[in-house]
């Protein structure tokens, strides 16, 4: 595979709508003042099982990326089109149903193995929530860092059905001197002796109600991808702790020294995970609760629009780990504001669709930007963070146009 | 791969699961909400490493992932990239031929 359609990932002009919006794509014409390599082009596919025209990052163990344009179609992200990435490529490419069970062991007065069956006749929670890669977006960090180069793609929101975390661990009686839980999945490491994918989260934080175990998103079962049947969701928090193919959690009376805990997925402990480049010798803490962003979704860098006209924009907004309090837009590169208006409220963890009829810009380049605070008033930043992982990017981002 | 199959052996014998399954492939809930087994089939790769020098990385850096990933990373100097070939090897376990690692890390640092 890894063939496949190829066309450049920047550099799409246009209004997106829809299919429409493949007909609008063209050779990158250096508008961002960036070169592109051929390994910065972007590859769809349609070859994988459950999954519609994605982004190819890569084809084993799959990481798809979410073609913006998906995000201008709702504040739900469709099944078929949600992100995927997998660490470890012996992923199961069956699961029955009447046999997978969920072992919940260690610290606890009752070790259970739970079936499908007894999941799905627990007390049942639901909610909208956003699920985000840490490295969401780093392929625009600079200097550029290794990893997944995604665009903004690698993030998505659905409503999750499933059961609290806490109802199943208070069945297995966690004991008193637990510290953490550690969650694992069907993935397995194709070498020996490697780590195998695992994340764990404070005992607190795991008994707090909200965190899921979920088997259905947008009123279906999972895409396999996506983690059938069973999946962690760590609502606010970043995607690497929301497990896929749940079937194992590990009640640990000491903290975690495993590798995925321990040593990756690590931020600095700075404001913003910032360092500069080259800096060494800070503190760092394992990454966890998400922050403030908002996109603008109906236009793409290198759009073309009439000068004097009204601009309708529209987007998303998410508020990280809190609601979204208000969104504003500058289409003066920074200089002044107005507020966007807020549609539907799909809840706390959610995205949120924003609306906003900009004033005609004079002709000449148009530099649009929205940013969000959240319910906390944490507002996106105005200079972009770096580290050397690319995680945890909220920059408020910009979208350039050209009005004639 | 199918590690289910060894899971449902170790569960026999265990409470008996309190499912209502309609037939061996779904199990449904209170509420109709019902969840269907699933079987797909992952696309392979085929993908090598481009170029004549190419034959250490093929050889040695297709196990675990495809080249997709590798072949879209940004421009890094040799340090960098000796620094994460060895991550590969010491932390993920790659089973990495030491005499290889120099002409890995050439490879990856001319593209
Ligand atoms: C033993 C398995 C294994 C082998 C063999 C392997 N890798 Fe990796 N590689 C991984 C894992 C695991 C990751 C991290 C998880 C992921 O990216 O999905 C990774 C990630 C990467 C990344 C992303 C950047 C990073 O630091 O995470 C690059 C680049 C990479 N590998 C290059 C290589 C090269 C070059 C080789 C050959 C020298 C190689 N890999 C061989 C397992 C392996």
């Amino acid at each position: 595979m890894d063939q496949g359609h190829r066309v450049p990932m920047i550099g799409r002009r246009g209004f997106i709508a829809g299919a429409a919006a493949l007909g609008a794509l063209q050779r990158p014409t250096g508008a961002l003042g960036v070169m592109m390599r051929d390994g910065d082009e972007a590859v769809f596919t349609t070859a994988f099982p459950q999954k519609g025209r994605m982004i190819l990052q890569r084809t084993r163990p799959p990481l798809l990326e979410t073609p913006f344009e998906v995000f201008d179609q709702g504040v739900f992200t469709p099944n078929d089109r949600f992100f995927v990435r997998w660490h470890w490529a012996d992923i199961p490419e069956q699961v029955d149903v009447a046999t997978f069970t969920l072992k919940v062991h260690g610290h606890v007065d009752r070790p259970l193995t739970l079936g499908l069956g007894d999941l799905l006749a627990m007390p049942r929670i639901e909610y909208a929530a956003v699920n985000q890669c840490s490295g969401n977006s780093r392929s625009l960090f600079s200097p550029r860092v290794g990893g997944a180069q995604w665009r903004h793609g690698a993030m998505g929101n659905a409503r999750w059905l499933g059961v609290p975390l806490k109802a199943v661990l208070d069945r297995a009686g966690v004991k008193a001197g637990t510290v953490a839980i550690r969650a694992r999945g069907l993935d397995e490491p194709v070498v020996p002796d490697a780590p195998a994918f695992a994340k764990s989260l404070a005992i607190d934080h795991a008994r707090d109600g909200e965190v899921m175990i979920a088997f259905q998103m947008n009123g279906e079962q999972l895409p396999l991808l996506n983690g059938f049947p069973l999946r962690l969701v760590v609502p606010g928090w970043y995607s690497t702790y929301w497990v896929k193919m749940l079937s194992d959690i590990e009640v640990l009376a000491a903290a975690d020294d495993q590798y995925w805990t321990k040593m990756a997925y690590r931020i600095p402990d700075t404001p913003h995970a910032s360092v500069a480049p080259g800096q060494a010798g800070y503190a760092q803490v394992p990454i966890n609760r998400m922050v403030p962003r908002s996109f603008i979704t109906n236009l793409v860098d290198g759009a073309q629009v009439a000068a004097g006209k009204p601009l309708a924009l529209r987007g998303l907004a998410f508020g990280g780990d809190q609601g979204v309090a208000k969104v504003e837009v500058s289409a003066d590169g920074g200089g002044t504001w107005r507020q966007a208006q807020l549609a539907q409220d799909e809840g706390r963890y959610s995205f949120r669709q924003w609306h906003l009829a900009a004033p005609g810009p004079a002709a000449g380049p148009v530099r649009l930007m929205a940013r969000c605070t959240n319910t906390a008033g944490e507002t996106q930043p105005l200079e972009a963070n770096w580290n050397p992982s690319g995680f945890m990017r909220n920059v408020v981002e910009t979208t350039t146009l050209t009005a004639a | 791969m199918n590690r289910t199959w060894i899971l449902a052996i170790a569960a026999t014998g265990l409470a008996a699961p309190a499912f209502a399954a309609s037939d061996a492939t779904t199990v449904t809930g209170p509420g109709g909400v019902t969840l269907r087994s699933v079987t797909v089939d992952l696309p392979q790769s085929d993908r090598e490493f481009p170029g004549t020098d190419a034959a250490a990385i093929n050889n040695n850096c297709l196990t675990c992932h495809s080249a997709g990933m590798v072949l879209r990373q940004p421009p890094f100097p040799r340090e960098k990239w000796a620094e994460i070939v060895n991550k590969m090897i010491q932390t993920y376990k790659a089973p990495i031929d030491a005499g290889d690692v120099p002409a890995i890390v050439d490879y990856l640092a001319k593209r």
